[in-house]
């Protein structure tokens, strides 16, 4: 039997680089994005080579999705294998190589991205020497979680893990398919991929929209399949759903690629496998959402006093709504119209903004107070300022997509009465700088609420945590384990810790 | 270890796990999620009978998958939507694709339906260089105006757009003034500068800008800077410049000029858009009769 005093002495200091990488990331991510949202408002904005839109656009797609997604996808992930393993986590050292190693990846594809070395694959731009060291330090990273689960206490491997484990697993696959390549010379930064025409298009979109579904979506479950339940204090909803949605959403999502091609070279076939197993996998992407939604029965009361379950929960309606907007945008008719408009745009956004970056707000404010052992947060209002502002900030964002890409989209297919274009290219993009203000703006909005976050972190890491009337739930802290738990847990209180 | 207990809450039990805290409730998959799931992939199934879906082993059928039931394909779909709006052009074309321009010209329909289509297509294939509205920019040429480099006919500015100027296609014009760096001094190109100026603001010269003229510009450009279309050597004497007003902009371009290449649009645009786009250029307001 364990009890608290055996509690193992978790490796903290490792999820707490990755916690404070996450943050520093994000900021940064935001902040380019927002610049080449006033780029696309503003051309005159584009300055000399290095920073023109073409260079930054995917230094903000990755700085969001692999920096500030990836070292959170660390950081929770280490996290929480840990403590539903009851071990520590495997290697200090390696573990340590991982972050070291990861930020070193980040840095190295961020040089080549603003001086121009890309294998312009879109969320795969970085060259040949690059991905080489990702997959080292990707290898390490399997190795450092398998070895972990396998030194378990706990009889049962639990949900969120098989979904890090599904994550850590494809993207692997994903990115050594992706980005076969032959460099130039072992000197040269050039290299040219294996595969070509399109066969390069459909490895393309179904590593990247795999990168969509195992590292944005499964990953991300894997976070919110600890992190709703803990702060909730209430079991999850169902094992039966977390099972089938988990294999079917595995086994679906990787079909889903050619939506992407709809309309293309692509043969027709491929084109309709990819939209029916979009429409498919329709349920089992909601399969997350109703478990993590479901999980708040009985203590929906919390979401009133406690704005970080609030992330939680936002984050959980953005994922329903665009795991639902995808398959509506698989459908070719539907494609037909959005494809190369901006509403692609607004729903990468709501999954990225409304999904991936509430969860990731949601954990790190569980996380921080637990890691660096306070009571609680700075402040939990400014928590909820954080919430609200962000949130407007993406409804406006996504607002404004929405009506640019549908409007773009109706542009380019109108004809006059005598069967003519009725409008050029060029009168589209003009068109859309009120909506690009306005996405602008939500931006804006949403970098601003990422900043009173990092001032709430940075008060909370230095102990500045007395005066909020509203103590923050922390049932992790070695002192308090018990009572804690027994508080949020409910009526289960005594046996949560007494296994 | 496994304890399999009550929730108070909704009463159902636990799957008898536990990991730091964290429950399980043993509640089925809400049955409107099965049945929905269930659904979609009937309408899957339902849908890849009806249209190309599944690889072939033998790589026949629609290219290399199944055909479906009614035979569909991407560019069938393309045909049948682009069908409707060809009727709209076909109402016209025929008639306008054997007119000569003279005939259009005087056709208020045809005329009316030429700088339609020629608008369209200048918006998507000229504007870049030549702006939205024709206006040019340096080094592009003004399109609004009388000042043409090789005609401003109707039948010289298709033959323009046909084959480009100093573009890749064979029947392409080409031209190029030679240059005078190594030719004239400094001082000289000066003069020259001076002279080519004052053929249009009247600000006086030296002689010998206008004896070094009458020697190497004249033959291209004519003695009173009026140049020469068939050359495509452009008038000095008017105030439209095309690669800048400033005496030393002039002087540059006598030391090395620049040449502008046009494309030529034969085959990527069917004979029918370039002979709509000649006449809507021509209607911009420079465009000459024959």
């Amino acid at each position: 039997m364990n009890t608290l005093n055996e509690k193992p002495n978790y490796n903290d200091d490792i999820v707490k680089l990755f916690t404070i990488a996450t943050i520093f990331w994000g900021i940064v991510g935001f902040s380019v994005g927002l610049f080449i949202a006033l780029q696309l408002a503003f051309p005159a904005l584009n300055f000399g080579e290095y920073l023109t839109f073409g260079r930054l656009r995917p230094l903000h797609t990755s700085a969001v999705v692999f920096a500030f997604g990836g070292n959170a996808l660390f950081a929770t992930s280490y996290f929480t294998v840990q403590r539903t393993c009851r071990t520590r986590l495997w290697s200090d050292g390696w573990s340590n190589f991982t972050f070291w190693g990861y930020q070193f990846f980040i840095v190295l594809a961020a040089i080549g991205y603003v001086t121009g070395i890309t294998q312009a694959k879109e969320y795969a731009e970085p060259e040949w020497y690059a991905d080489l060291w990702l997959t080292l330090v990707w290898v390490v990273y399997l190795v450092v979680f398998m070895m972990t689960l396998k030194n378990r206490k706990e009889p049962h491997i639990y949900v969120a893990n098989w979904f890090f484990l599904g994550f850590i697993v494809t993207v692997a696959v994903l990115h050594l398919v992706q980005n076969i390549s032959v460099p130039v010379s072992i000197f040269s930064t050039k290299s040219y991929p294996l595969w070509g025409g399109v066969q390069s298009a459909m490895i393309q979109w179904w590593y990247a929209h795999n990168a969509v579904g195992f590292f944005l979506t499964a990953g991300f479950l894997g976070i919110m399949y600890y992190f709703v339940p803990k702060r909730a204090g209430r079991p999850v909803y169902s094992y039966r759903l977390s099972i089938l949605h988990f294999w079917s959403l595995i086994f679906m999502y990787i079909w889903a690629g050619p939506h992407h091609l709809h309309y293309t070279a692509l043969p027709d076939w491929a084109q309709t496998l990819g939209m029916t197993f979009s429409i498919m996998l329709w349920m089992p992407s909601w399969g997350g959402m109703i478990n993590g939604m479901m999980t708040l029965s009985g203590a929906w009361h919390k979401l009133r006093e406690d704005p970080v379950l609030k992330f939680m929960i936002i984050s959980l309606s953005f994922y329903g709504m665009s795991t639902f907007e995808g398959p509506l945008m698989s459908i070719k008719e539907v494609n037909a119209l959005s494809h190369y408009t901006d509403w692609t745009i607004g729903h990468v956004h709501s999954g990225a903004l409304g999904w991936v970056a509430f969860i990731t707000f949601g954990a790190v404010y569980h996380l921080v107070p637990v890691l660096w052992k306070r009571s609680g947060l700075y402040s939990l209002k400014l928590v909820n300022t954080h919430l609200w502002i962000a949130t407007i900030g993406i409804v406006l964002y996504i607002a404004a997509m929405w009506v640019t890409g549908i409007m773009e989209g109706l542009m380019w297919r109108s004809y006059d009465e005598l069967g003519f274009l009725r409008w050029s290219f060029v009168e589209t993009v003009q068109a859309k700088h009120i909506p690009y203000l306005i996405r602008a703006f939500g931006g804006l909005l949403f970098l601003t609420g990422a900043l009173i976050m990092v001032y709430n972190v940075v008060r909370t890491i230095r102990g500045d945590t007395a005066g909020e009337a509203v103590q923050d739930m922390v049932h992790d802290t070695p002192q308090n384990n018990g009572q804690n738990a027994g508080q949020n847990a409910g009526q289960n209180a005594g046996e949560a810790v007494h296994v | 270890m496994s304890k399999i207990e009550k929730d108070d809450h909704t009463g159902v039990e636990t799957t008898g796990h536990e990991w730091d805290g964290i429950k399980e409730l043993n509640n089925p998959a809400p049955r409107w999620w099965l049945g929905v799931f269930v659904i979609t992939v009937i309408w899957s199934i339902g849908y890849w009978v009806v249209y190309p879906a599944w690889p072939t082993l033998s790589g026949d059928g629609e290219r290399g998958g199944t055909t479906g039931n009614t035979g569909w394909t991407q560019y069938s779909q393309l045909a049948e939507s682009q069908a409707e709006i060809m009727a709209r052009r076909a109402a016209y074309l025929d008639r306008f694709d054997a007119a000569t321009f003279e005939v259009i010209q005087a056709d208020s329909g045809l005329y009316a339906f030429a700088l339609a289509g020629g608008a369209s297509a200048f918006k998507d294939n000229c504007a870049t260089c030549h702006g939205t509205g024709g206006a040019g920019a340096s080094g592009y040429p003004n399109l609004n105006d009388d000042d043409w480099l090789w005609g401003g006919t109707v039948g010289a500015i298709e033959e323009t757009i046909k084959f480009g100027i100093r573009a890749s296609h064979d029947e392409t014009r080409f031209s190029e003034m030679p240059a005078f760096a190594d030719i004239f001094a400094e001082d000289e190109i000066s003069d020259i500068a001076d002279y080519v100026l004052n053929f249009s603001a009247n600000t006086g010269f030296p002689a010998r800008g206008k004896t070094l003229y009458d020697e190497q510009c004249s033959l291209c450009h004519a003695d009173n800077g009026t140049g020469d279309r068939f050359q495509g050597a452009p008038n000095l004497s008017d105030a439209i410049w095309f690669y800048g007003s400033k005496k030393g902009e002039i002087e540059a371009q006598i030391r090395k000029p620049k040449h502008g290449v046009m494309p030529y649009w034969n085959v990527r645009l069917s004979d029918s858009t370039i002979r709509q786009l000649a006449i809507y250029v021509h209607s911009l307001g420079g465009g000459e009769t024959e």
